[in-house]
């Protein structure tokens, strides 16, 4: 990571201002979408655009001709551009002929993509942006921060200041009146342009139309006032049939702005007539720039699904600390470092891909429903076979995957603490020991491993069993944990065994990009836990559970081995993580809660991977509740808590306040008592609360419920 | 029809468009005028109001409404319309579960109407109200129309921190004058 990325990490984070608007933005969003979204069936509605977008991703070609075909016949002229050299030749080229002088552009992200603006006034033609958000960047000279909303970042203070210098006289930051002065300004500039250059929303290949989505109805302007229109359109952009922009512009309104319906909705099918009845000149550029490549590709054809609502940028624990300016270059986010890999190039998604905490929020709300994070771990494996893997991560691994090394050396360091820990490539371990102290506490490791002291606990014997899958942090940090779950599954007359050559998940090297190592761990996993013959394998760890039921799998498919994915398929059968299999117990009649039991109030954690990849946000709380516990729940209570594995050590800057909103939503609810599925959660929020010494307790929700149980 | 009204009008105030129903055209007229006359509508720039051609006022006495209020226009020119108050239109459709209104706006004066006045007063027959987004594309389907609008409250924008703000490049409001199909509909 280069000193000035960090730099920028550092400036954004300090900017109060930007924190706070986006951090504001970002809790309203949340609530403003639901109620958008009221009456719609959700799954439904993203199962339809990522069909019909990926159909369209797949006929690429025939559905650029078919639209060419189509707009032609309607008095269009369609322009096939691959490179963005072509599209600014185009253009230029028809500036030169027409003697165009002077343009008018409502928003567009593909002319963003290729800079357009720049090279038109490198020629000497005046451009002017008509949407606000890009009219006050234009002016100040940034670019946009946000897909949507351009101009988020900036304070009407600013913007009060930059139209005070453009119209000459001193404004105030009086936002309607500041609205007024862009209306009266760009009026003049509509009426008077010679070309209107506008983007698509979709194109309609079996009609040749395109469909453009504003609220300030600049577009309608830009296509009305001026004689030649030219509209400057990705391949990602067509869909096939006419009805197919239905559930499309159900989504993007509702995702993007919240609403159920944008201002202005405009559907335009060749050349209409002009003001003087002339029919108007309509140049159509469709831009490849890679979406050809990209629709090849069998992992990154999805990403040609989006239809940029930017509601990945919006859910963003990220996102809403840094902003686009550091989180993106031209499309911002999660979305918008995945493209800019494919737009840009790879290498330029090598520092912003490095901001993803892998929580899982954008797959959740994308209404195109692209695995975003899965998207972006397959950058950073793409960028680790480019680059190599760097010789201290490989030193790291060696010692991660071999369990009493890698324990060994973490109880030193966790003795000697800070001194050791700063040194060399420790600092670097993809865990806990780092000079991280400010935010939380460090946890000490476990004098003994989990794999040790469970041969401990007296268990009786039963026909059933079950393998216990550790991770590292249940091992060595936390083997209570391990215990509880151990006796918890013996009520239940189950026995536990811990296969011994079980090793580090792999999600470390996986998240790293090091695939050819998750791969190994992924391997010696599979045989140590299919060894024996159980019932049931179990995590206290989410992660690890991910690992185990779907991520071994897919790393094998990505290093292309087939061989060893059947055997992972039948360990992925019999993965549960600790509260699915043990609310199943209690349903089956296997376990039950002592009666009139009142431990109290509690608040439940919700860890990223249980919620959004396993899915079971009611397990732990119907436990809970069923144990005697009153749930109290935190505002955000299933937002990630910024541990994400190693990203709290590799970005301890980011991590540190996603933390510190999670402790004071926890405080808020009052409750003496949090309960959490994932021991990370744990060690980052117990951390925390230690750190401001507040007699909240942390416990697994395995721990909560022991006691509870008859 | 009338729970659809009912919907289309809850949608349509919620995007802060103003509606008003009528029981018949001729009610619609005299409502229309009023509110011409309320808005000051003057033969000087900045106060004129004009009209786009539309099935509403083929039957009328154009010239006859324009002595009567003087500065409405019926023959539209980008210069009329840039300095109007008030533009007018006729609809095709409205669609009940969004409070959006969609018409075949190809003719160049149907958008000079809607976009470029501070005001624009939109008609639209009861019967054309559809229930949703899907209904209606289904409706116009593949009859090729070239520019098809569809709008659904004021022009808005939240680009300054994020506060909404009504009227940025098009209408500050949007006026809706429902009315009957049938003349003199209600008795």
């Amino acid at each position: 990571m280069t000193t000035a990325f960090k730099e920028s990490i550092k400036t954004a984070l300090e900017n109060d201002n930007l924190a706070s608007t986006l951090g504001r933005f970002s809790e309203a969003y949340k609530v403003a979408r639901t109620k958008a979204y009221e009456g719609i069936d959700f799954e439904a509605l993203r199962n339809t655009i990522a069909e019909v977008k990926s159909f369209a991703a797949s006929h690429q070609e025939e559905l650029a001709e078919e639209f060419a075909r189509n707009a032609e016949a309607r008095g269009a002229k369609v322009f096939r551009a691959n490179s963005p050299e072509a599209v600014k030749d185009y253009i230029l080229n028809l500036c030169k002929e027409k003697a165009v002088r002077t343009i008018v552009k409502s928003k567009s992200m593909a002319t963003e993509e290729i800079h357009l603006n720049a090279s038109l006034q490198e020629h000497g033609i005046e451009v002017t942006e008509t949407d606000l958000g890009e009219w006050i960047l234009q002016l100040a000279g940034q670019r946009p921060s946000h897909m949507v909303m351009p101009a988020i970042h900036m304070r009407k203070e600013e913007v009060a200041d930059i139209f005070s210098k453009e119209i000459e006289e001193r404004l105030s930051s009086d936002i309607p009146r500041l609205v007024k002065v862009a209306r009266a300004e760009l009026r003049e500039k509509f009426l008077a342009a010679d070309m209107g250059i506008t983007g698509a929303n979709i194109a309609v290949a079996e009609t040749g139309s395109i469909v453009l989505v504003t609220n300030e109805g600049n577009a309608r302007l830009v296509t009305t006032l001026p004689k030649i229109h030219v509209a400057v359109v990705g391949l990602e952009k067509l869909v096939a049939k006419s009805e197919e922009i239905v559930p499309i512009l159900t989504a993007l309104p509702r995702s993007a702005t919240n609403q159920l319906m944008t201002s202005y909705v405009s559907t335009i099918t060749g050349a209409v007539p002009n003001l003087d009845g002339s029919p108007k000149e309509l140049h159509i550029i469709l831009m490849d720039n890679r979406r050809t490549e990209m629709a090849e590709d069998p992992k990154f054809k999805q990403a040609l699904q989006c239809i940029r609502c930017a509601s990945c940028l919006n859910v963003c624990p990220v996102f809403r600390l840094v902003g686009g300016h550091v989180f993106g270059k031209v499309y911002t986010g999660g979305i918008g470092t995945i493209l800019t890999a494919w737009f840009d190039a790879l290498k330029q998604s090598d520092e912003i891909q490095s901001l993803c905490i892998q929580c899982g929020n954008c797959s959740e709300v994308c209404p195109a429903k692209i695995d975003i994070p899965g998207l972006i771990l397959e950058l950073r494996r793409r960028l680790a076979v480019e680059q190599g893997q760097p010789m201290v991560q490989k030193a790291i691994f060696a010692v991660v995957n071999n369990r009493r090394a890698f324990h060994s050396l973490l109880r030193a360091a966790s003795l000697a603490q800070l001194p050791f820990a700063r040194e060399g490539f420790i600092r670097h371990l993809p865990l806990f020991l780092s000079d991280l102290t400010n935010s939380r506490s460090l946890p000490a490791v476990a004098e003994r491993p989990f794999r040790d002291t469970i041969k401990e606990i007296k268990q009786p014997k039963c026909k059933e069993k079950a393998a216990f899958y550790a991770g590292c942090l249940v091992d060595f940090v936390y083997p209570e944990m391990g215990a509880a779950v151990v006796k918890i599954l013996n009520k239940a007359g189950i026995e536990v065994i811990f296969p011994e050559k079980q090793t580090c998940c792999g999600a470390p090297a996986r998240y790293s990009g090091a695939y050819e190592v998750a791969g190994q761990n992924a391997r010696d996993n599979v045989d140590a836990l299919l060894e024996e013959e159980v019932q049931y394998v179990v995590s206290a760890c989410p992660t690890c559970t991910v690992a185990l039921k779907e991520e071994f799998i897919h790393t094998f498919e990505s290093l292309g081995q087939s061989e060893p994915i059947e055997r992972a398929r039948i360990l992925a059968a019999k993965t549960f993580d600790f509260s699915s299999l043990v609310n199943k117990l209690v349903h089956d009649g296997r376990l039950k809660f002592k009666t009139d039991q009142h431990p109290g109030q509690v608040t439940y954690h919700d860890s990223c991977h249980l919620k959004r990849t396993l899915h079971a946000e009611k397990e732990p709380r119907e436990l809970l509740t069923n144990a005697g516990y009153e749930i109290t729940e935190m505002f955000e209570h299933d937002m990630c808590c910024g541990m994400g594995g190693s990203y709290t050590i590799k970005m301890p800057e980011i991590s540190a306040p996603i933390l510190k909103r999670k402790l004071n939503n926890i405080k808020a609810t009052g409750a003496p008592m949090v309960a959490v599925d994932c021991p990370g959660c744990v060690m980052q929020i117990r951390g925390g609360l230690d750190k401001d010494r507040s007699p909240i307790t942390v416990e697994h929700t395995a721990q909560r419920i022991l006691e509870m149980l008859e | 029809m009338q729970t659809y009204l009912k919907l289309f009008q809850e949608k349509a105030q919620a995007a802060s468009a103003e509606v008003h129903c009528c029981t018949s055209k001729h009610e619609a007229l005299i409502a229309i005028l009023q509110f011409l006359r309320d808005e000051n509508i003057a033969d000087c720039p900045g106060s004129y109001a004009v009209w786009a051609d539309d099935e509403f006022r083929r039957d009328l006495d154009c010239e006859a409404l324009a002595a009567e209020i003087p500065g409405l226009h019926f023959k539209v020119t980008k210069e009329l319309a840039a300095q109007a108050k008030v533009g007018i239109s006729q609809f095709d459709w409205a669609i009940a579960d969004t409070g959006t209104l969609v018409v075949d706006s190809s003719a160049v004066d149907q958008r000079l109407v809607s976009s470029l006045p501070p005001i624009h007063v939109a008609l639209i027959q009861r019967s054309k109200l559809l229930p949703n987004l899907a209904t209606t594309i289904g409706k116009i389907g593949s009859a090729h129309v070239g520019y098809l609008s569809m709008i659904t409250g004021p022009s808005r924008t939240a680009d300054i921190e994020r506060v909404l703000t009504i009227g940025v490049h098009g209408p500050s409001r949007l006026v809706i004058f429902f009315f009957d199909d049938a003349e003199g509909g209600a008795q």
